[in-house]
């Protein structure tokens, strides 16, 4: 027992910047979420399962009882509404993911680790962003199978699957934020569905906002979801198609992207900074 | 780097933390000398792990301050950060990661040097008897083999200050012996630990010194040995088949010792630091005032016992109604 100080040498730790440490940090919590899918593959071929279900249903079942405004085949108007449904329900992963790491101690471990604050979160949500561009190029394999045509420039199909993962990448701060707060990862899936459920389906992503009751349509009309797959759609059908312009949709869809990204990301990481 | 000149390795005093109506911690001081074992004792909900998330940065106390390794643990958190370890109660190690990969992440993000992460990993799998299965997932690991991974996860970055809380709740003997050996030698290296116990043994066997919090303050503190010797080392326990049997046999030993007996309905409890020969001079006594016990226990004083002696309470209940019951073991 010496009062002497201990010298440690100084090569065992490195100082990086601020900004370059944020980045490694969540690169190397990225990583390991990604392990996950490689050894636990189950998780990935369960995720693709039910929008693929979704697919076959709504082409097949659903599909032809649905007439869409303007002469759009349904199977082209279903498409950018599946892909974005996909990535929110897909978003829940974060919130199961937290859930599970805050019940394990893994975060009371990272949180002792001398890492970026945001890291956990910003390597999670990259992750998940990750898994989604696989996911959606499978929805995409998926639908041309089932006789989905884009109607535009390669580009703009670009720009619209680009459009998609920006959201997805928003939608999972805020479920990184659920998985945080609730703390249990059954619970957190539980308390995602009511929330995710009518921004889903009370929106344009299966029928025509115009085929609801006048009191949904307004709701229906101007919700994130909707307007990101407004946006999705003119971009693969073409504006006329849609009736709309793919300029203003696509900035209010990305005005929505930003707004979530804005509000959940510093709230959800303040909330990770007073967990446990 | 230079950890704190002087200053000792953990250095906190008035520390306070309130949850909800809940008063974890009331006023704690504490001061851990470098290269020593230091023992927080004490009950289930006695406050020992809110000491401990206080002290690795977890949470902040309401009120007090603490140093830990010449650094603020909230104003200069992140320091304290590069200079801590924690394994807690249960194996914080990822289940789908390999043990190999756990270590390594870990490496990463304490900001070791690329090239020592791998040798460091390596090093410690062999030490914790973890090398036959590097490259499994975690999640066929046992429940020792996980505990092992969480305390090497723990000494990756090379802690001078190393938090441990309850590292031995739930295993078997044979790997408890295992861990404190370890505990030992990181020691013996100049490691500075912080360990909670609710066993008065794995105290008494580890640390250079001991806390017993109960309610969130420190009720007593000293070495194991002045502790004990508040205590006797050894407890004799006898059953009689009355309360009056059991309070006439109280007045009758009590003459011989230097203790003062307690009764507790028809149970007698001798304390001693010379059991054998007491034991006999009881058994004599009682046997000539026709008093025989029906049960006798002869054994080393438990976490209870140092309880009894401070609080005169129990120390199992963790209830306040059956704390202030009158006596009765729960």
């Amino acid at each position: 027992m010496t009062s002497a100080a201990i010298v440690i040498p100084s090569a065992d730790i490195e100082r990086r910047l601020p900004v370059v440490a944020a980045v490694r940090d969540a690169g190397a919590i990225a990583w390991r979420n990604l392990i996950t899918y490689r050894r636990v593959p189950q998780l990935l071929v369960f995720s693709t399962i039910q929008p693929v279900i979704f697919v076959l249903m709504f082409r097949y079942v659903f599909g032809g009882a649905i007439k869409i405004p303007g002469g759009v085949p349904y199977v082209d108007f279903l498409m950018p509404g599946i892909f974005v449904q996909t990535v929110v329900f897909g978003a829940m992963a974060a919130a199961i993911g937290l859930a599970t790491d805050l019940k394990t101690g893994l975060l009371e471990r990272f949180r002792t680790l001398p890492m970026s604050r945001s890291a956990v979160l910003a390597g999670r949500t990259l992750a998940d962003m990750s898994r989604n561009v696989f996911v959606i190029a499978l929805m995409v394999l998926v639908g041309v199978a089932v006789g989905f045509r884009v109607h535009t420039s390669m580009l703009e199909v670009i720009a619209g699957l680009l459009l998609v993962l920006l959201f997805s990448y928003a939608m999972s701060w805020v479920f990184a934020l659920v998985g945080l707060a609730v703390g249990d990862p059954e619970t957190s899936q539980a308390a995602a569905f009511p929330v995710l459920a009518p921004l889903v389906f009370a929106s344009s992503a299966f029928v025509p906002v115009s085929s609801m009751p006048t009191w949904l349509q307004g709701f229906a009309l101007h919700q994130p979801v909707s307007a990101v797959i407004t946006a999705v759609r003119d971009l693969t059908l073409g504006a006329q198609a849609t009736g709309g312009s793919t300029g203003t949709d696509a900035i209010q869809a990305l005005a929505w992207c930003a707004g979530i990204l804005v509000v959940f990301a510093p709230l959800a990481v303040w909330r990770y900074r007073r967990t446990v | 780097m230079t950890l704190g000149t002087g200053e000792p390795a953990v250095d906190a005093s008035g520390l306070h933390k309130r949850f909800g109506h809940t008063e974890a911690l009331r006023g704690v001081d504490l001061r851990v000398a470098w290269g020593s074992v230091f023992a927080l004792l004490g009950p289930n909900g006695a406050g020992k792990t809110t000491a401990i998330r206080v002290l690795t940065t977890l949470i902040r106390p309401d009120a007090g301050s603490a140093r830990v390794a010449g650094f603020d643990v909230v104003r200069q958190a992140r320091e304290v950060r590069y200079r801590i370890g924690l394994a807690g109660q249960n194996a914080a190690v990822d289940p789908n990661l390999t043990g190999t990969e756990n270590l390594r992440l870990i490496g990463r993000l304490a900001q070791l040097p690329r090239t020592h992460i791998a040798p460091r990993a390596g090093e410690l799998l062999e030490r914790f008897q973890l090398s036959h299965a590097p490259d499994r997932a975690v999640r066929t690991y046992s429940g020792g083999m996980r505990r092992r991974l969480d305390v090497a996860a723990a000494l990756v970055p090379r802690p001078p200050v190393l938090f441990l809380d309850e590292p031995t709740t739930g295993l078997d003997l044979q790997s408890r012996n295992e861990l404190w050996n370890t505990i030992r030698e990181l020691v013996a290296e100049g490691t500075s630990v912080v360990l909670t116990t609710q066993y008065l043994e794995e105290a008494d066997r580890l640390a250079h010194h001991v806390a017993v919090v109960d309610r969130g303050v420190i009720i007593a503190e000293g070495t194991p040995a002045e502790l004990k010797a508040q205590l006797g080392s050894t407890v004799i326990e006898l059953g009689l088949d009355s309360e009056q049997a059991a309070a006439r046999s109280q007045s009758v030993v009590a003459g011989l010792l230097a203790r003062a007996p307690e009764r507790e309905d028809s149970t007698v409890r001798i304390t001693s630091d010379d059991g054998p020969r007491v034991l006999i001079d009881v058994l004599r006594l009682l046997d000539a005032a026709e008093l025989i016990p029906t049960t006798l226990t002869v054994r080393e004083p438990s976490l209870d016992d140092v309880f009894l002696a401070l609080t005169g309470r129990h120390s199992e209940s963790d209830q306040p109604s059956a704390l202030a019951s009158n006596g009765a073991r729960p």
